[in-house]
């Protein structure tokens, strides 16, 4: 299926990257795209780690992206990248936040948050590093961040020419449109790079 | 009417109300559990229940039917082991309105204790099944399924699996049917099921599935798509998506919406028509071993597993040799992930004092407190399935008692949990004189599944105030003496009540009584709890870097391993004041309250 995309988003339960997922599905649906979409509810929402998947194309059959598949790969916490980096394809992209959460062996000092994996992903495939928790604090909101790294999927994707302004207005909170739009300028700069 | 993206969870929601369901009651489960949630939103025109339990949920169910609405039941796959009695009976005695029962599976375990194929509870019990690969297949079979429950009679089990469910596609809507309740006539020959009865329905039921079988041949439920002849694939559910997406058009397909009975006839003439036939089924070979049964040859188990979820990669190296490139790098060094008790979860502080009473077994259950038998708490012997934690300790009291085994059994079990089944299980702790210690973790709400009412909550699925089971005098009226109710977050309030429960020679009960930290309070929650207020805070220079605190497995916490500190987050922080009562040198305060 040459022609479906695949985009993985990754991160730890309660990032919002369900509400990116929706915000994402929405806008790729408008455009005329078939759109299907994964995600696992449930253990996922303590703590856990959690996926969110879209593909997309002209026709789409499995809801789910297999390993080596993805196209981008979004991942909202550090460790989280390397945790789902085998399902990014080795000729894709990975957006990855600067943004760690500890999980629950590294809180207790069992195990340690592991170094260097900024540089490892950087040696297998394309990357872009955002500091998307600062992009989004320096705006003015920090629970902005999903937002911030939703924009530079876009232009990571090159899925510029879609109206996602309008579709984020449509999606989120009443009176946060404003400034999950400037979010979303915000990261589809960062993503530049 | 438009087109909208749906899980097939809205979509079967969506199905129901366009069908002309009228009723419909469920229990919660992942991955079922939005079913019932998006069908509670048709407020006007569907009355939507939980019940506290699946059994009692398909009788509601089934009563409704024999009353003449279309109704609908919903559940997670072992659910349906809970329904099973009403189930087989309602398979003789078949339906009035039409009757759907939905089975959600969970191929994988993302949130389940096992790994059950449901599509044999169809073949069991005798009834119709369908299976929904897609959104739109999730809406439409759910008035098809109702339509042959009424025309042949029976119950129609509805599977669903985890990608389904959860998974979002394109669904084109339309408008609600009205559908005329059918009027309810008395008739002993068919809802009496006693054995007079019962021996001639039985007839009747293979007579049904007779006609079914020529029902599923012909209808387009299930349907051919030709393309290469060399290769010919059978498939159902989701496994449908993976074998397309894997093959293309370099196979013909007979897709499978109709599973019970088998479509025979359409199946061997399918098999004739092509070279090497593949049978692509996730879990078991329910499918593969009918067609292998029948004579016709075909591949399935032999190369696919029947352990796991299935996804294309598996299809595609299974039956085509192919592997995806993948990048390559060390995923050993990852720490997992594991699912936590949140920061200010009122099961934290039961769960601490619990871990340090020495010589008892803890017989656990299902739901948020089960994380409680997780590192660093562990405090938790058995999980099996729900009210088990109850009947379970008390076996294994017995058997410790007669070995003159010091060894006490202390069952733990939530809210939703115990109104579910756990009070059989004390009804027979109670009637033959146990003297298990059963701690009921009432949080207010059914946690784990995402905050579901429940009877002791105060409020019904679709918001009406009602009447709130007051647990301990619940349990004082089953003939429990010794009942008491404490605050969780009160760490010697907990203490003192395991000590003198473990001094009493009859049965307990100890309720602790504290809503999740992530439920919505109402205002009689307000009332009663207040907010929490304030933070912790760990004064660095007091903080003799013991883990104490750490040892409560709170995710505010964080050891910093360099200066042998402890840090709470701020953001995370709840203000429960676990932590505080822990720490030996009072270093953790309160701040900003
Ligand atoms: C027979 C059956 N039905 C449903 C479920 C899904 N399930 C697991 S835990 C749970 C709810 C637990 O709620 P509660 O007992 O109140 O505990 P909490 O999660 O709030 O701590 C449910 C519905 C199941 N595992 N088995």
């Amino acid at each position: 299926m040459p022609d479906v995309k695949n985009i993985l988003l990754v991160g730890v339960g309660g990032q919002g990257t369900i509400l990116v997922g929706k915000i994402l599905s929405n806008g790729l649906m408008s455009a005329g795209f078939d759109v299907k979409m994964s995600e696992v509810h449930g253990m996922a929402q303590r703590g856990g780690s959690v996926s969110n998947q879209v593909r997309y194309g002209k026709k789409v059959f499995s809801p789910i992206i297999d390993k080596g598949q993805a196209d981008i790969l979004v991942s909202f916490e550090t460790m989280e990248a390397l945790r789902w980096l085998e399902y990014l394809s080795p000729k894709g992209k990975a957006v990855v936040n600067d943004y760690r959460i500890p999980s629950a062996p590294i809180l207790t000092g069992k195990s340690d948050y592991p170094e260097g994996i900024l540089a490892v992903i950087k040696s297998k495939v394309a990357t872009t590093v955002i500091k998307a928790a600062e992009i989004a604090q320096n705006i003015g909101n920090p629970r902005t961040m999903n937002i911030v790294l939703f924009g530079a999927l876009v232009r990571g994707m090159e899925l510029t020419d879609i109206e996602w302004e309008k579709v984020i207005a449509g999606i989120v909170k009443a009176g946060t449109a404003e400034i999950n739009i400037e979010a979303f300028r915000a990261g589809m700069k960062a993503g530049e790079i | 009417m438009g087109r909208t993206l749906l899980t097939g969870n809205e979509a079967v929601a969506r199905g129901a109300y366009e069908a002309g369901v009228t009723y419909a009651a469920a229990y919660p489960g992942t991955p079922s559990t939005e079913i019932m949630e998006n069908i509670a939103m048709y407020k006007g025109d569907i009355l939507a229940e939980w019940a506290p339990n699946e059994k009692v949920a398909l009788e509601c169910v089934i009563g409704a039917s024999l009353a003449g609405a279309r109704v609908m039941a919903t559940m997670k796959m072992v659910g349906v082991n809970v329904a099973a009695d009403p189930l087989f009976c309602a398979a003789y005695a078949g339906v009035n309105g039409g009757l759907v029962l939905v089975s959600a599976d969970d191929p994988g375990l993302h949130s389940s204790q096992n790994e059950q194929d449901n599509r044999y509870y169809a073949k069991f019990a005798k009834i119709a099944m369908v299976e929904p690969s897609d959104s739109q297949e999730a809406k439409d079979m759910v008035l098809a399924a109702l339509e042959i429950s009424e025309e042949y009679d029976m119950p129609v089990l509805f599977r669903m699996t985890t990608r389904v469910c959860h998974g979002k596609s394109l669904v084109e809507t339309s408008e609600r049917r009205q559908v005329e309740p059918k009027p309810y006539v008395k008739n002993l020959q068919k809802y009496d099921l006693i054995p007079a009865v019962s021996r001639k329905l039985r007839v009747g039921l293979e007579e049904k599935l007779k006609q079914l079988e020529e029902f599923s041949n012909n209808t387009n439920l299930n349907f051919i798509e030709w393309k290469d002849k060399r290769i010919g694939v059978i498939s159902s559910g989701v496994a449908y998506q993976y074998a397309r997406e894997v093959f293309g058009d370099q196979a013909s397909y007979l897709k499978l919406g109709f599973t019970n009975p088998l479509p025979l006839d359409k199946i061997k003439a399918f098999a004739k028509e092509v070279g090497t036939l593949y049978v692509v089924e996730e879990l078991e070979p329910f499918i593969e071993e009918q067609i292998k049964a029948a004579g016709i040859a075909c591949l399935g188990k032999e190369k696919i597993p029947n352990i796991g979820e299935l996804a294309p990669a598996i299809v595609a190296k299974a039956l085509r040799g192919e592997k995806r490139s993948t990048i390559d790098y060390d995923q050993a060094s990852i720490p997992n992930r594991p699912p936590t008790l949140c920061a200010g979860c009122p099961h934290r502080g039961f769960f601490y004092e619990l871990s340090k009473l020495k010589n008892i077994m803890v017989t656990g259950d299902i739901g948020c407190y089960g994380l409680g038998g997780s590192d660093p708490l562990n405090a938790k012997d058995t999980s099996y399935d729900m009210g088990a934690s109850i009947s379970m300790g008390y076996g294994a009291q017995r058997v410790f008692e007669r070995s003159s085994s010091n060894l006490r059994t202390i069952s733990t079990i939530g809210d939703s949990t115990f109104f579910h089944t756990g009070i059989n299980s004390l009804l027979h702790v109670i009637y033959n004189g146990g003297k298990t210690i059963t701690c009921i973790l009432d949080n207010r709400i059914t946690g784990m599944t995402g905050h579901q009412e429940n009877p002791g909550s105060g409020f019904t699925l679709q918001g009406v105030p009602t009447k709130i089971v007051d647990i301990g005098e619940l349990v004082r009226v089953l003939g429990i003496n010794h009942v008491r109710t404490v605050n969780p977050l009160k760490l010697n309030e907990v203490r003192e009540a395991f000590t003198w429960a473990l001094e009493l020679d009859e049965a307990s009960v100890i309720i602790t009584r504290w809503p999740c930290v992530l439920k919505k309070l109402s205002s009689d929650d307000r009332k009663e709890f207040g907010d929490y207020l304030g933070k912790c805070a760990v004064a660095e220079e007091v903080c003799i870097g013991c883990k104490m605190c750490i040892k409560t497995g709170c995710p505010a916490l964080r050891f910093n391993k360099e200066i042998k500190k402890v840090k709470i987050d701020e953001t995370q922080c709840a203000g429960c004041e676990v932590c505080l009562q822990v720490c030996p040198v009072k270093a953790i305060r309160k701040v900003g309250e």
